[in-house]
């Protein structure tokens, strides 16, 4: 399977859940469980060829210019990280299935895990920095929605918010870091920045990459002082906690540190920042571990911890530590896993979390309580388990190593956390298990069915068959993904139980029994440790989020507090000021261009021009009056349009003014007729003080660049020499927007669509509420004159129809070489169907309208879409358009271009967008109780009175 | 003499244009606005046509067509709005 499959069967995936869930929960897990076994199957048909030594890629390229491409790359480390994630999502998987309550919408949460696990699968099997960024920050989006996934629980949303900021910040950082990165590097592959240690060291740019891309990591990965998040995040759902916090989410930050370890350790700098950090985080996060009481805060600390060891071991920067780092991610996934699940199946069958609340629940739970003492002694380093060998490896390690001159430090500190780590883990077995059995459980326990105990047990087996047999089981492994961090040769190392006797057995020891001693003395620790006061971060992190969203706050509501005014004073004097800037610090070179001579009519044109918008700036409070003198300024703009040579835009501005006008009449029919004063006079002063100088600035401005030509040739000279042979167009316009700048003009109908459709939305909206009850029962206006459905105007508009729709075929059909073209066209046709309702009424002419305006809106959109993807087939990007001549007889030569298939999409998506916005704006408008005309016109208004035999 | 035509009637409508403006900018009620603009609409069609014929250009007369075919529809809905306040019943 190629790469980029396997990292994208996760999103396409993640569309079945949300469709199975109809046919049931079972169907629904089944489903979701099949897409990622694909995957993992994918991924393990590579694992011989990886674990021989081979390097799988796959390169596509998306945005080759900014050195942007889909390059995916599959060595050792990415498959253990890609089999972690697939292997343990789909034991996640499984398990989520009897674990999630029937309130719980499961088609929702396996959609959300697929897409998680795909932005996971994704990063570890980037080749290209910036894929993998935008992998990076897909997980902190899809691992915001999982933590968050009961929406019902306030700490559940505000543990997503947290982590969302935390690792969201960190993504931030990370940007600037890879960028800085690939830039030393000088490609942004991974295959080439891996082999540039030299330069990038040597790079005064080091540092300052160095510590963003950490910062990316260390949040990621809950470093101390970011590990704060971690704990919080523990609201999601144990399934959640278990595949983020064991395998997935928090080993990001470890996997970049393990990829870019080629490049970035063994200096320094990465020593003292990683390696203690490290070190920090995993005493720190040990010694809270102890003292918490809910068992997935223990694991949570506990996790924070071990993450803390694997980063110090990294940050160590010899060989043998990053092969201990990467033997303790598989045994730390495999029973970290484990124990989230079985703290899981305890909160599901005692519906409590609390320490002190449990006990006693090894004969009720035979099953649980073998799987979770297994790996929680694995969690120990009891010897014949897995986390007892990396745990050896690691004292070891840390026995070798001088922290700033002082032996002593970093050894004394590894067996503290040890000891602290065995304590917690003692802890768990004991205090959840041991004891006497209890009579005040909030549930009754018993052992969980097989579907739930069923994925931890399997996770058990591999705890003691790689603590047995850990060469045979894990060497291959070990050595493929150590390999791939080193960049080089293994160092010597032996996957075993029996070293001998040495330091770090002595270290081991030590740790074992001091935990041991430490739980007996738990209970008057417990109390001064309670007794002690500490910081607590989640109310330093609300501090400072509130002091950001206050500083957000102050500075929006100063430039930006929802006065239309305010934001248009804030832009203009910027515009005026920058403007002066530039004018004051250039040169105006001298004209080139003589000034057209003056004629009579353009004059007489200007001078209403600015006679009306005058009277506009004065008469605005009243509506009506307004809109008419806007409508004397559109008709002047038109003719304007033609004067200068531009009918495409003239015709465009003549229908666009029609329309706009029934809009407006449409709303003005609910506000009030009149603006109230609302600005102080000295106010209005400097806002007209303001105006004046943006609209004198603009005119010397335009002024200043027509005297005098382009200084460097302009693109209109392109265009107009290219339309005929590139685009098969003598109208430059149509051709700019149907072919040059297609896909411009493909978002733009994509957002009128959708803004017809908000205004859709909105108007139901209106309807369905209180208000909706409001509009249709306010009382009729008394002063109504005339007909509502007068024959004059049914009759006239009738006729025109035929012809509106003629001539906006014509104009559409030439539109690619003289003035015309869809947009046009759309307008004049919604124009023709408009004047229908207005002549014969809403109900008359909705009854006749036999497709809904959604599905022409759709279809505008869909038709453009597939004429870009059509050019994929041949090879060319999107929206490439071709064109040829053809000739039928009797009709002479005529010529056709795909481009006209995408002008049809235009056509629709205006006469849709159109249609539907007056349509939702004339639905407001409708009363109850007053029965709609069966007839088109009213042509005697007494005959539904005698019709109805009174 | 056709240059001589062309003239007097440019002059012709460019006048009745600025009388309409008059008309917009002084008027009794919203209705005499609304038919000043209106017949302004079709001054400045009258224009478009000339201006069409005098430098000799088919475009010129297209555009005016259009206007003309769609340009009603706003006098019809001011006039709508006016006599009835709702120009969709």
């Amino acid at each position: 399977m190629p790469l980029i499959l396997i990292a994208i069967l996760p999103f396409l995936g993640a569309l079945l859940p949300g469709l199975m869930i109809r046919a049931g929960r079972t169907v629904c897990a089944w489903t979701t469980a099949t897409v990622t076994a694909a995957a993992l199957i994918g991924l393990l048909v590579h694992a011989p060829a990886v674990l021989a030594g081979e390097v799988i890629t796959y390169r596509l390229d998306w945005l080759p210019q900014l050195g942007l491409n889909a390059n995916f790359m599959l060595d050792g480390l990415g498959l253990l990280f890609a089999g972690l994630i697939l292997g343990i999502g789909l034991l996640i998987i499984i398990y989520a299935r009897f674990y999630l309550s029937r309130e719980d919408p499961m088609g929702t949460f396996y959609t959300y895990l697929l897409l998680f696990q795909g932005a996971m699968v994704g990063i570890v099997l980037s080749d290209n920095v910036l894929l993998m960024l935008v992998f990076w920050e897909l997980t902190s989006l899809s691992s915001f929605l999982l933590i968050g996934y009961w929406k019902h629980l306030p700490e559940g949303r505000q543990g997503a918010r947290m982590a969302l900021a935390v690792t969201g910040m960190g993504g931030l950082a990370l940007i600037g870091g890879m960028l800085i990165l690939g830039q030393i590097a000088g490609s942004y592959d991974l295959s080439v920045i891996l082999t540039q240690k030299d330069a990038v060291q040597a790079s005064p740019l080091y540092l300052p990459a160095l510590i963003l891309i950490l910062l990316g990591a260390f949040t990621k990965s809950a470093q101390f002082p970011f590990h704060f998040w971690l704990p919080h995040a523990m609201a999601a759902p144990t399934p959640v906690s278990a595949y983020l916090h064991s395998a997935t989410m928090v080993k990001a930050g470890l996997f970049l540190m393990a990829r870019l370890w080629p490049v970035l350790a063994g200096t320094p700098e990465w020593f003292y920042i990683v390696a203690t950090t490290g070190l920090v985080t995993m005493v720190l996060g040990a010694l809270i571990a102890l003292f918490k009481d809910d068992l997935k805060a223990l694991l949570a600390f506990s996790t924070v911890s071990h993450l803390g060891l694997i980063t110090m071991l990294l940050g160590f920067g010899t060989p043998f530590a990053a092969v201990a780092a990467v033997f303790h991610i598989i045994n730390h996934a495999t029973f970290k896993a484990a124990l989230f699940m079985t703290a899981g199946i305890i909160d599901h069958e005692t519906q409590t979390r609390d320490i002190k609340r449990l006990g006693g629940l090894r004969h009720l739970m035979p099953v649980t309580f073998v799987i979770g003492t297994l790996a929680a002694l694995s969690m120990a380093g009891i010897p014949l388990l897995n986390g007892f060998l990396s745990k050896e490896m690691m004292l070891e390690e840390a026995e070798r190593t001088i922290w700033s001159g002082t032996p002593w430090l970093v050894p004394a500190l590894a067996t503290f956390g040890a000891l602290l780590s065995a304590a917690y883990s003692f802890r768990f077995v004991i205090h959840t298990f041991m004891g006497p059995e209890r009579h005040d459980y909030p549930a009754r326990p018993h052992d969980p069915g097989f579907g739930l105990w069923g994925a931890p047990a399997l996770l058990v087996v591999l705890v003691v068959v790689i603590g047995i047999l850990p060469a045979a089981v894990a060497g291959g492994l070990v050595a493929a993904a150590s390999g791939a961090v080193i960049g080089g040769d293994l160092p010597y190392y032996s996957l075993k139980i029996w070293h001998g006797i040495t330091p770090a057995l002595y270290m081991s020891i030590i740790a074992l029994a001091g935990g041991a001693v430490l739980l007996a003395l738990h209970r008057p620790l417990d109390r001064l440790w309670q007794a002690t006061p500490r910081p607590e971060a989640k109310v330093i992190f609300d501090a400072l989020m509130a002091g950001v969203v206050w500083l957000a706050r102050a500075i929006t509501a100063g430039v930006h507090n929802g006065s239309m005014a305010r934001s248009g004073a804030v832009f203009a004097v910027t515009i005026v000021v920058a403007g002066y800037a530039a004018w004051a610090g250039g040169a105006q070179a001298p004209a080139t261009r003589d000034l057209l001579p003056l004629a009579a009519v353009p004059l007489a044109g200007w001078f209403a021009l600015m006679l009306v918008t005058l009277c506009l700036v004065f008469w605005h409070h009243q509506r009506l009056v307004a809109l008419i003198l806007i409508g004397v300024i559109g008709l002047i703009v038109s003719v304007g349009f033609v004067y200068f040579s531009a009918p495409d835009l003239a015709l465009t501005q003549a229908t666009v003014e029609v329309v706009t006008v029934i809009l407006l009449l449409l709303m003005l029919n609910f506000i009030p007729k009149t603006t109230p004063f609302e600005s102080s006079a000295g106010r209005r002063l400097r806002d007209g003080a303001i105006a004046v100088a943006v609209g004198l600035g603009a005119a010397a401005l335009t002024f200043a660049l027509q005297i005098t030509d382009f200084a460097q040739p302009s693109i209109s000279a392109y265009h107009l020499a290219n339309s005929k042979t590139g685009g098969g167009g003598t109208n430059v316009v149509n051709v700019i927007l149907v072919d040059f700048r297609g896909f411009d003009t493909f978002g733009e109908i994509t957002v009128l669509g959708i803004a017809a459709l908000v205004i859709f939305a909105l108007t139901e909206a209106v309807l369905a509420s209180p208000v909706g009850k409001w509009l249709a029962n306010r009382p009729l206006n008394p002063d109504k004159a005339g007909d509502a459905h007068p024959l004059m105007m049914v009759v006239a508009t009738r006729v025109m129809m035929p012809i509106a729709l003629v001539v906006g075929t014509y104009i559409f059909l030439r539109g690619h070489n003289e003035p015309g073209g869809g947009f046009i066209a759309g307008l004049i046709v919604a124009i023709a169907l408009v004047m229908q309702y207005m002549a014969s009424g809403f109900d008359w002419a909705a009854a006749r309208q036999r497709f809904p305006y959604h599905g022409i809106i759709a279809a505008g959109v869909l038709i453009a879409a597939l004429t870009g993807v059509g050019s994929w087939f041949a090879g060319r990007p999107f929206l490439t358009s071709s064109f040829g001549y053809f000739e039928i007889w009797p009709i002479e030569e005529f010529e056709l271009a795909t481009a006209m298939a995408f002008d049809v999409g235009v056509f629709l998506c205006v006469v849709g967008a159109v249609m539907l916005a007056l349509e939702s704006l004339a639905r407001l408008a409708r009363r109850s109780g007053v029965r709609p005309s069966p007839h088109a016109m009213d042509v005697d208004p007494s005959r539904d009175v005698t019709a109805g035999g009174q | 003499m056709m240059q001589i035509a062309l003239t007097f009637a440019i002059g012709c409508f460019t006048l009745g244009l600025l009388m309409n403006l008059w008309r917009i900018v002084k008027a009794p009620g919203v209705g005499d606005r609304v038919l000043a603009l209106d017949t302004m609409v079709i001054n400045a069609i009258a224009l478009l046509v000339l201006y069409g014929i005098a430098i000799g250009d088919a475009v010129y007369f297209e555009v005016s067509l259009i206007i003309a075919m769609v340009g009603f529809i706003s006098t019809v809905a001011y006039a709508r709005a006016l006599l009835r306040g709702n120009i969709i019943e």
